[in-house]
């Protein structure tokens, strides 16, 4: 069961069905068992039954989650796939320790991939839809796995399938979420 | 919060404005009205009847007109924006888009200069359970413009109901279009929406149509009770 992690301003608020919605309509598209929370309503049930977990985006001037650090720190003991979408990414390198430093990219930005890893194999580089107004400093225990001109748009745990994405994998890149529930079956 | 819907007259910003009303409050509608008629992110027919729409839905209106030049209908955008955030407080902004990138990050810039919130509650929808939903939640929709193949001038003027959605949905599968029209295959009209308080009745409209290119001009039209 994947575990989609709402981190929008309240739950079930008027940015959820831009944010959550997509990913959920991808994962029922591909048959992949799921249920959603709202971050502030994640709890030691959730994360147990979770085989994987992805967490969400929110609006650019959504931030309330970066707040509640102590509400993430639980990804530091989750060995299992996760991804971070942009704001997720932000959430998954501060529970990390990593900070978040500001660079703005709206719409379609070229992507270009650093380092060989199975999310993005066979590829060099694509476009890929941004909505931030902050970038993150890459954490002692990731790499880089991508980068558009501005920033860092991808990182991977040293040993483990934690992966963050900049960009909104979502909105034209759904690819990049169906290799990561590919994750998923493989660590199974 | 108090949110402005960039609003249209069609579908979707109509749609876009009933999903805020239910989670946040809405306090005006907001029009850019565009001269040309190949402006991508506002041209729509119609749209000067968006102040009738606006009365059947009790929400003040602001109004703004650009020349539709490309760069140029930003500063318009910023301009209705700005107005609407000074008569209204408004603290974000909700649209109507599904799938234009384009449009979406156009309004997404503007909103962050500003320090508003921007809204798309209908980003990326299952098209399918979106147009049954339109339906079933009472949306009464009007084709007003097409502008591909097949459709032809019979389409002008049709309401999409159960009927019609069945055909669009044939129509998407054979011609590969988007079942919501997001492509630019045909432009609506909303006579009737949840949240009206009365429903706009067309009095006299024309019909322009030539090689699967027609728009259905609403020349007189009223609210009346429902």
């Amino acid at each position: 069961m994947i575990l989609v992690v709402d981190l929008c301003y309240r739950d079930g608020s008027l940015s959820r069905d831009e944010f959550v919605g997509p990913v959920e309509r991808l994962l029922r598209k591909t048959g992949a068992p799921f249920c959603t929370r709202h971050y502030t309503a994640v709890g030691a049930p959730e994360v147990e039954a979770a085989d994987a977990v992805i967490l969400c985006g929110t609006a650019l001037r959504d931030t309330g989650f970066a707040e509640h650090p102590e509400r993430f720190r639980w990804l530091l003991a989750f060995e299992r796939p996760v991804l971070g979408i942009s704001s997720g990414m932000r959430a998954l390198a501060a529970a990390f320790g990593a900070a978040a430093e500001p660079c703005c990219e709206i719409g379609m930005t070229d992507v270009r991939v650093l380092a060989p890893d199975p999310l993005f194999a066979g590829r060099e580089g694509f476009p890929a839809y941004e909505l931030h107004e902050c970038a993150v400093q890459v954490p002692d225990a990731f790499i880089p796995l991508a980068a558009s001109d501005r920033c860092v748009q991808a990182i991977r745990h040293r040993s483990l399938p934690l992966y963050g994405l900049l960009f909104h994998p979502e909105a034209r890149n759904e690819w990049i979420v169906e290799r990561f529930l590919g994750l998923v079956k493989t660590v199974r | 919060m108090k949110l402005g819907v960039l609003f249209s007259g069609g579908k979707d910003s109509t749609f876009a404005c009933w999903k805020a009303m239910q989670q946040e409050e809405v306090v005006c509608l907001i029009t850019v009205i565009s001269r040309n008629p190949e402006s991508y992110m506002f041209h729509t027919p119609n749209i000067r009847l968006a102040a009738l729409q606006a009365e059947a839905a009790g929400l003040p209106l602001v109004e703004v007109e650009t020349a539709g030049e490309k760069e140029e209908e930003l500063l318009d955008l910023k301009r209705a924006l700005l107005a609407a955030r000074e008569r209204f407080g408004i603290e974000g902004v909700v649209t109507g888009a599904i799938l234009s990138i384009y449009q979406a990050a156009r309004v997404q810039q503007v909103c962050l200069e500003l320090g508003l919130w921007c809204f798309n509650p209908l980003w990326s929808p299952d098209q399918e359970a979106y147009m049954e939903e339109l339906i079933d939640a009472g949306f009464k929709v009007v084709i007003v413009g097409v502008f591909s193949s097949p459709f032809d001038a019979s389409w002008l003027g049709r309401e999409i109901d159960r009927r019609t959605l069945d055909e669009l949905r044939e129509i998407a599968r054979k011609y590969r279009i988007t079942l919501t029209g997001e492509g630019g295959e045909f432009e609506t009209f909303v006579v009737d929406a949840p949240f009206f308080s009365r429903r706009i009745a067309i009095e006299e409209a024309s019909k322009a149509y030539r090689n699967y290119n027609g728009v259905l001009r609403i020349e007189r039209a009223g609210l009346v009770a429902k």
